[in-house]
C-alpha cells in the first residue's frame, strides 16, 4: 500500500488520459475513493432504506386502518414507529443528501474529488454496518427499540437486548455524519475553482456548507446524550435519574439541542436543490441570491436557540416557554424570504414543466403548508392542545416527505442524465409526479383533522370517530408506496438498463447554469483534475450570479 | 520515482489516493467491537472476548497502517499546499466536533448544578416537587441526589493533586510549543527533547489522575454511582483522560517520526495537528478544573 500512492502521484503528470479507471467487481465499490462512486453508493443505500422504512410505515398504516388491534400487538407497533423514524432520518434522508453532495459538490465547484477521499469511503461504509446492527434488533428476544426515535428516558431505559445495539448504531451513524460533513465543508472551503468566491457558489453548495456546519456541531451532542443513556442503564450513573440529582427532562434538552438543528440538516440541502431547479426551468436568474444565503445562515443560527419548542408541555419555566416560542416564530422570517424568492424567480419567467420542476413547485406549495402548521405548533399555549397528536405527525411529514423527499426526487430527475448519460422517461416522470403529489396529500392532509380532533400519535388503537380519516390516510399510504415503483423503474432504466433511452447532452437543460454542465454526460470517472482555469469570474456559474441578473 | 516528479513540480494536481481497503476494514473492526460489547452488556450468548479482541486488533492495525500510509505519502511529497490546507481545515473541524462532544457533558453539569438539583430542593416554582416527592432534601453541591445514591462520599478537593495536574498540563502546552519553535528553527535534537518532556508531563498527569481515581474509589467512596456528582465528575474527567491518553500516544508517534527524520522546518502539519490537539485537551482541562473541581 505504501508504494502505490507514490506511483499514482507521479503518473498523473505523465499522461493526460488516465489508466486509473474503476476496479472491477465488488472490490470497486468496497475500495473506491471516487466521489461519483461513493455518491452512487450513498444513493443506492438511501433508496434501500427508503423502501425498508416505507414498508414499516405501511405496517403502521395497516394497523391504523381500523380501530382496535388487528394485525400486531402494541409492542410491535411501537417498534415500527421507532424504527421507521430512525431508518428514514438516518438511513433515508441524510444519506440521500450526502450522496447528492458527493456527486454534485465537486462538479459544481470544479475540483477533482472531495478533500479526503479515503475518509469519504469510511463515512459511507459505516452506514451499512450501522443499519445492519440496528435492523438486526428485530430478531433479538424482546424485538427492536420501541421507545420512539427521540429515546426519552426513563422509557427507553426499559429497552431489552436491543438497547446497546441501538446506542452503538447511533454512535456509528454519528461518526459517518461527522466525517462526511468535515469532508464536504473542507472541500467547499478549500477546493473551489479559482475565481469562485463564496458569494458566487451555487446555492446547493451553500446549502451544504451550512448543513455540514450544523452536522459537525450537533452530531457529537447526540453522541454524548446517548452515551449518558448507556451509562445510566449499565454503569450506574444518574444523569436522568431524579433520585440521584439528575433529571429525565435534561435528556430532552440535550437531545433537542441536537434534534432541532437536525431538522434543518434534513431541509437545508432541499432548499439548495429547489434554488437550483427553479431558475433553470423559469429560465431566469434566482431572485435574491444573497438574501437566500443570508436566510439559510439565519435559519442555521436560529436552529440552535429553539429546541425547547419540542418540550412545551414538559413543565419548563414560563420564561423558557416565551423565549422558545418567540425564537421559533422568528424562523418564519428567513423561511418566508426563501419562499418569496422562489416565487419571485418564477414571476414572468419563461417556464416549462419538466419533472424536476414539477417536484420543485410541489415542494414550494407543500413545504409551505408544513411551515404554516409549524408556525401553529410554535405557539406555546396552542401547542398544549396539539402536542403529541396527529397534527404533529401531519406537520413534520409535510416538511419531510413533500419537503425533503420531493426535493431528493427532483434532484435525482434533474441530475440523473448527467450521471448516467441518458434521459429518463419524461411521461413516466410526470405520472410519478402527479401520483405522488396527489397521494401524499391523501395520506397526510386528513391527519391534520385527526390531530385537531385529539387523536394521539404513537398509539395503535383509536376511538371510532377517527375511523374515516384514518382509512383515507391508510389508502393514500398504500397508493403512494405503489406509485414509487414508477420512479424506481424510471431511474433503474437510466442507471442499469440504458438501451433505447435518449442520450443526454452535456447541458441537459437549456436554462441550466453551472460547471457541472460543462462536462460531458455521463460525467467521466475523473473530472476537473485540473481546475477549470478558463472560466473567468464574469461567467455566470451560478444562475443567481449578479452578472446574469443584468 | 514519483517523488522526484513532485519535487520538480510542487504545484501539482490535488492528490487523490488510489482505491483503498483501509476504511472498509476499519469499519469491520469497529462493528466487531460494538457487537461484542453490546452482547456483553446484555449478557447474551455472544463470544465477547473474541469479537472485541479481533475487532480491536484489526482496528489498531488499520489505524496504524492508514496513518503510516499518510505519513509516507507526505514524506514522498505527494501532498501539495492545497492538501496541506485540507489537513488544517479538517483538523480544525474535527477539534470543533470534539468541543461539541464535551459540550454535551458540560451542559449536563451546568443543568444539574444550576437547575435540577436546586429544583429538587424546591427552588423556583418547584416547591411542591420538594415537599411532596423529596421532603427533607436540601439542595447543595456536591450532591448525590435526594435518594442519596451511592451513599456518603467525600467530594474531590481542588487544591491537591488536581492543582498539580493543572500545572503539569499547562506546562506541557508550553513545552510542545517550544518543541514546535525548535522544529521551525531546524534544531531537531532540541525539538525531540522538548517532545520527550511533553510526553513525560502528559504521562505524569495520567498517573496522578489514575491515583486520584483509585483514591476516590477506595478511600472517598466517590464513584460513578455517587449520584449526579459522581456521574458528571467521572464522565467529564474520564473522557478527558481518554483524550489525554490518545494525545500522549500521538505525541509519542510524532516523536518517533522526528527521530526518523520526518518533517521539515516549513512542512510539518502532522506535528502541528497533534500540537493543536494537545492544546485542545489542555483547554478542556482548564474548564474542568474550574467547573468540576474549584467552583
Amino acid at each position: 500500500m505504501a508504494h502505490t500512492h507514490a506511483d499514482h502521484a507521479g503518473h498523473g503528470h505523465v499522461h493526460d488520459e488516465h489508466a486509473h479507471g474503476p476496479e472491477r467487481g465488488i472490490m470497486r465499490w468496497i475500495k473506491t475513493t471516487n466521489h461519483k462512486d461513493l455518491g452512487t453508493l450513498y444513493l443506492w443505500f438511501s433508496g434501500i432504506m427508503f423502501v425498508i422504512g416505507g414498508l414499516m410505515s405501511l405496517g403502521i398504516r395497516l394497523e391504523l386502518f381500523h380501530p382496535g388491534l388487528q394485525y400486531m400487538d402494541p409492542e410491535t407497533f411501537n417498534q415500527l414507529t421507532t424504527m421507521h423514524a430512525l431508518v428514514m432520518i438516518f438511513g433515508g434522508v441524510m444519506p440521500a443528501f450526502v450522496g447528492l453532495a458527493n456527486w454534485q459538490v465537486p462538479l459544481m465547484i470544479g475540483c477533482s474529488d472531495l478533500a479526503l477521499p479515503r475518509v469519504n469511503n469510511w463515512g459511507f461504509w459505516i452506514l451499512p454496518f450501522a443499519f445492519t446492527l440496528l435492523l438486526s434488533t428485530f430478531f433479538l428476544p424482546g424485538g427492536a427499540p420501541a421507545a420512539g426515535w427521540t429515546l426519552y428516558p426513563p422509557l427507553v431505559l426499559q429497552t431489552g437486548n436491543s438497547f446497546p445495539l441501538l446506542i452503538f448504531a447511533i454512535h456509528l451513524m454519528g461518526i459517518s455524519s461527522i466525517t462526511g460533513a468535515i469532508n464536504i465543508i473542507v472541500t467547499i472551503l478549500n477546493m473551489r475553482a479559482p475565481g469562485m468566491t463564496l458569494l458566487k457558489m451555487p446555492l446547493f453548495v451553500w446549502s451544504w456548507l451550512i448543513t455540514a456546519y450544523l452536522l459537525i456541531a450537533v452530531m457529537p451532542v447526540l453522541a454524548g446524550a446517548v452515551t449518558m443513556l448507556l451509562t445510566d442503564k449499565y454503569f450506574g450513573t444518574s444523569f436522568f435519574n431524579a433520585g440521584g440529582g439528575g433529571d429525565p427532562v435534561m435528556f430532552e434538552h440535550i437531545f433537542w439541542f441536537f434534534g432541532h438543528p437536525e431538522v434543518y440538516i434534513m431541509i437545508l440541502p432541499a432548499f439548495g436543490i429547489i434554488s437550483t431547479i427553479v431558475p433553470t426551468f423559469a429560465r431566469k436568474p434566482l431572485f435574491g441570491y444573497a438574501s437566500m444565503v443570508y436566510a439559510m445562515a439565519s435559519i442555521a443560527f436560529l436552529s440552535f436557540i429553539v429546541w425547547a419548542h419540542h418540550m412545551f408541555t414538559v413543565g419548563i419555566p414560563l420564561a423558557g416557554e416565551l423565549f422558545f416560542m418567540f425564537s421559533t416564530m422568528l424562523i418564519s422570517v428567513p423561511t418566508g424570504v426563501k419562499v418569496f424568492n422562489w416565487v419571485a424567480t418564477m414571476w414572468k419567467g419563461s417556464m416549462s414543466f419538466e419533472t424536476p420542476m414539477l417536484f420543485a413547485i410541489a415542494f414550494i406549495f407543500l413545504f409551505t403548508i408544513g411551515g404554516f402548521s409549524g408556525l401553529m405548533l410554535a405557539l406555546a399555549p396552542v401547542d398544549f392542545q396539539y402536542h403529541n397528536t396527529y397534527f404533529v405527525v401531519a406537520h413534520f411529514h409535510y416538511v419531510l416527505v413533500p419537503g425533503a423527499v420531493f426535493a431528493i426526487m427532483a434532484a435525482i430527475y434533474y441530475w440523473i442524465p448527467k450521471w448516467t448519460g441518458v434521459m429518463y422517461n419524461e411521461t413516466l416522470g410526470k405520472i410519478h409526479f402527479w401520483w405522488s403529489a396527489i397521494f401524499i396529500n391523501v395520506i397526510f392532509f386528513p391527519q391534520h383533522f385527526l390531530g385537531l380532533a385529539g387523536m394521539p400519535r404513537r398509539i395503535p388503537d383509536y376511538a371510532v370517530q377517527f375511523t374515516d380519516f384514518n382509512e383515507i390516510s391508510s389508502i393514500g399510504a398504500f397508493l403512494f408506496f405503489i406509485g414509487q415503483f414508477i420512479f424506481i423503474y424510471n431511474i433503474l432504466r437510466c442507471a442499469l438498463f440504458r438501451k433505447g433511452l435518449k442520450p443526454a447532452a452535456a447541458r441537459v437543460w437549456e436554462g441550466a447554469h453551472g460547471l457541472e454542465w460543462t462536462v460531458p454526460s455521463p460525467a467521466p470517472y475523473h473530472t476537473f483534475e485540473d481546475p477549470p482555469q478558463e472560466v473567468d469570474t464574469e461567467t455566470p456559474w451560478v444562475a443567481g450570479h449578479p452578472a446574469v441578473a443584468h | 520515482m514519483a517523488s522526484q516528479s513532485h519535487a520538480a513540480n510542487p504545484h501539482s494536481r490535488y492528490y487523490v489516493p488510489h482505491p483503498s481497503a483501509w476504511p472498509f476494514a476499519l469499519t469491520v473492526g469497529l462493528a466487531l467491537i460494538v457487537y461484542g460489547v453490546a452482547g456483553w452488556l446484555e449478557q447474551r450468548q455472544v463470544p465477547t472476548t473474541l469479537l472485541v479482541s479481533a475487532g480491536a486488533l484489526l482496528a489498531v492495525y488499520i489505524i496504524f497502517s492508514w496513518f503510516r500510509g499518510v505519513a509516507l505519502e507526505s514524506e514522498h511529497g505527494a501532498y501539495n499546499a492545497q492538501v496541506d490546507r485540507t489537513f488544517r481545515w479538517g483538523m480544525s473541524w474535527f477539534i470543533f466536533s470534539e468541543v461539541m462532544f464535551f459540550g454535551a457533558f458540560f451542559g449536563a453539569l451546568f443543568y444539574t448544578r444550576v437547575l435540577s438539583v436546586p429544583w429538587l430542593g424546591g427552588a423556583g416554582a418547584k416547591l411542591l416537587t420538594n415537599l411532596v416527592l423529596w421532603p427533607h432534601f436540601e439542595a447543595v453541591w456536591p450532591s448525590n441526589g435526594p435518594a442519596h445514591i451511592g451513599g456518603d462520599f467525600e467530594p474531590m478537593e481542588a487544591w491537591g493533586l488536581p492543582a498539580i495536574n493543572t500545572v503539569l498540563l499547562i506546562s506541557s502546552s508550553f513545552t510542545v510549543t517550544w518543541a514546535h519553535h525548535a522544529l521551525k528553527d531546524n534544531r531537531r535534537g532540541r525539538c525531540i527533547a522538548f517532545m520527550l518532556l511533553t510526553i513525560a508531563l502528559g504521562a505524569t498527569f495520567l498517573g496522578l489522575q489514575a491515583h486520584e481515581y483509585i483514591h476516590a474509589y477506595t478511600v472517598q467512596n466517590m464513584t460513578l454511582h455517587s449520584g449526579v456528582y459522581g456521574s458528571t465528575f467521572f464522565m467529564l474527567t474520564g473522557f478527558h483522560g481518554l483524550h489525554v491518553t490518545l494525545g500522549t500516544l500521538m505525541l509519542i508517534i510524532i516523536t518517533i517520526r522526528l527521530a526518523l527524520g520526518h518533517f521539515k522546518p516549513d512542512h510539518h502539519f502532522g506535528f502541528e495537528g497533534v500540537a493543536w490537539y494537545w492544546h485542545f485537551v489542555d483547554v478542556v482541562w482548564i474548564l474542568l478544573f474550574t467547573f468540576v473541581y474549584v467552583l
